[in-house]
């Protein structure tokens, strides 16, 4: 980087960036490539979106996201947004770099947050301690980018189906990308879903690595890992001993106590291993995390990110996988959007429908009219259950409805999720009233 | 930016916002209603409402355990189907791969669970357990043994068992109908 002459750290974001500031970086946004895409605004133009228009959500302020969180904020990213629910656990110390011994118990965004603004002036980072699922449809549409640093799958397969969701036809601002790092070990993963139009997390939900589980018998009968000892304790000796009390793992006293079951039960069938650290580690399923695999899937992961805010390289389309457990190896590949998807898959349609229409009416009109066709669909809205085929109880207890006005149970605009074993997955009816 | 908008087809322009349904709870709806269940299995739901937790009573019309009803419950939970469904027998019953506490050993709900796999998968898996009890993976090591050791006495403990008679020493449920 060339050297500033001087830094003024006051006023607007634009003031701040002094001769120079982004020599390097300028290099690529000043003028088109070969293969830029037609749209690219090389110069002022684009410059001036990047770094005074662009709002990029991080989500997770953890491994991966201090990396991303650093990364971004020295590519020229002004108006940086970070979620993150945790605090800072002295255990964090080793990789996630944002944060200082006197930070232990704090949260993680709102330490990252400052540490990121003081280094590096001109850039906002508004953190957000809580969890995505605190904020709703109107605070994600604010973003035209989403970058997710997480180590939950529940998390990310909430953040896929909300930026799915959000994509309304009518306005083309609706549609965020999202941009998903994840690390294990060695290995990692960064990928670009378009929502509704690339394939998104819940697509390729198959294709991750599931926690190890060990089966039942070996746990209760032939232990031979330190694992099984801890998984004994969590999974037989929790509930038998504890019973309807729910375990925390978040608890220092409840990992206490399953270290100090699992230590008895390894010393009985002569296991060594058991610590208190492995079994935290057992119990909250934490992958050991490599500092230097987050950065190079961080840096992917940003890399994207500024190719995307700015059109001036091609993207990554759509899987980038590193493979360094044996050898180096990566593999980037189109994984490809599935039908059967229950987030982006399946149909959707409009159906008009006379107010007078019941619900049982509905129904046949799915069973006849020719290019639906469906075989015994069932239908909900929402939390609400319209009409099932089966179980038997279920059936019974939804039959009522049968004979009751589509109106009463959904109202105008509404949506109705059908399905049936005849569709791939399932259908959507946005039902209107005539 | 990039103009992804233009990617979009026009048919998927043409699509709507999709309900906020979560994708466990579709499924789940889908696992249910189109269960195909052979008549000695019978789902009940406490409370119809909630489809993430019900139990399953078995009645197997052949095998060893002929005779008896089995209550497993099942609870679901929003990370379905990433992660199996969580299955208990609800009885205290003599049997290799139950334990006392209700635990199942069944490959499927654990190291084997894939998402493909759903809760019709699960439900067969279990009544084939009272068909063909496996003594290679116990969990109630005395029955496994018995029924390696000495089929006869194995037969007889599990008919005593149902009873809600003892065997060597603990008292399980009655469970015949
Ligand atoms: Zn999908």
């Amino acid at each position: 980087m060339a050297t500033p002459d001087v830094a003024r750290v006051n006023g607007s974001s634009h003031r701040t960036d002094w001769h120079d500031r982004y020599y390097h970086v300028d290099q690529v946004l000043d003028r088109p490539g070969p293969r830029t895409d037609p749209s690219f605004m090389a110069g002022a133009g684009v410059k001036e979106f990047l770094r005074t228009q662009c709002k990029i959500l991080v989500i997770g302020a953890g491994g991966l996201g201090c990396e991303i969180l650093a990364n971004l904020a020295l590519s020229g990213f002004k108006d940086i947004h970070v979620i993150d629910m945790d605090t800072i656990d002295i255990s964090n110390l080793n990789r996630q770099f944002l944060f200082r011994p006197k930070d232990v118990g704090k949260p993680k965004a709102l330490v990252a947050a400052e540490y990121i603004m003081k280094r590096v002036p001109g850039v906002t980072v508004t953190p957000y301690f809580g969890k995505i699922q605190d904020k709703d449809d109107d605070y994600y549409m604010q973003f035209n980018l989403v970058i997710c640093g997480l180590d939950s799958v529940e998390a990310r397969r909430w953040i896929n189906a909300t930026l799915v969701n959000l994509v309304d036809p009518e306005n083309p601002e609706s549609l965020k990308p999202l941009i998903d790092g994840g690390t294990e070990g060695f290995k990692g993963q960064a990928r670009v879903i378009l929502p509704t139009v690339t394939s998104c997390y819940e697509c390729s939900l198959d294709m991750l690595n599931k926690p190890t589980a060990f089966p039942i018998c070996t746990i209760a009968n032939t232990p031979r890992l330190p694992e099984h000892c801890i998984e004994w304790a969590s999974v037989l000796e929790w509930p038998r001993v504890q019973g309807e009390k729910k375990m925390d793992t978040d608890d220092p006293e409840h990992i206490q106590w399953l270290y100090n079951i699992a230590s008895a039960r390894a010393k009985e069938f002569k296991i060594e291993g058991v610590t208190w650290q492995l079994t935290q580690g057992v119990v909250k399923n934490i992958i050991p995390a490599i500092a230097s695999t987050n950065a190079i899937i961080a840096a992917s992961c940003c890399n994207e990110a500024f190719k995307i805010a700015t059109s001036s390289a091609a993207y990554l389309n759509n899987y980038f996988m590193l493979i360094g457990t044996d050898g180096v190896y990566s593999y980037t590949f189109e994984h490809e959007k599935r039908d059967d998807c229950p987030v982006c898959g399946g149909e959707s349609l409009e159906v008009s429908v006379p107010r007078s229409w019941t619900v049982e009416r509905l129904i046949e009109m799915l069973v006849e009219k020719q290019d639906i066709q469906i075989k015994k669909p069932s239908l909900s809205s929402g939390a609400k259950h319209i009409y099932f085929q089966a179980p038997k109880q279920l059936e019974e207890a939804t039959r009522p409805n049968l004979e009751k006005p589509l109106v009463d149970l959904v109202p105008d605009g509404g949506d109705i999720t059908v399905t049936a074993s005849s569709l791939p997955f399932s259908l959507s009816l946005r039902v209107t009233y005539v | 930016m990039i103009k992804i908008w233009s990617m979009k087809k026009n048919e998927e322009a043409a699509a709507k916002k999709k309900p906020k349904t979560s994708a466990a709870q579709i499924r789940v709806q889908k696992d249910l209603t189109e269960l195909d269940l052979p008549p000695t299995m019978t789902t009940v739901f406490p409370d119809p409402a909630d489809l993430l937790n019900f139990s399953l009573t078995i009645t197997p019309d052949e095998g060893m355990y002929q005779g008896g009803a089995f209550v497993f419950s099942f609870v679901i939970n929003s990370n379905y189907p990433h992660e199996p469904p969580k299955v208990k027998c609800t009885q205290t019953i003599y049997h290799p791969n139950v334990d006392l506490e209700g635990n199942v050993c069944l490959n499927i709900l654990r190291e084997d669970w894939k998402p493909v796999l759903n809760l019709n998968s699960v439900m067969v898996g279990l009544q084939y357990l009272f068909l063909e009890p496996n003594a290679d993976d116990p969990l109630n090591k005395e029955a496994a043994e018995e029924l390696r050791k000495n089929r006869e006495q194995f037969l007889y403990n599990v008919k005593q068992s149902m009873r809600g008679g003892y065997v060597k020493g603990v008292q399980y449920a009655k469970v015949n109908v």
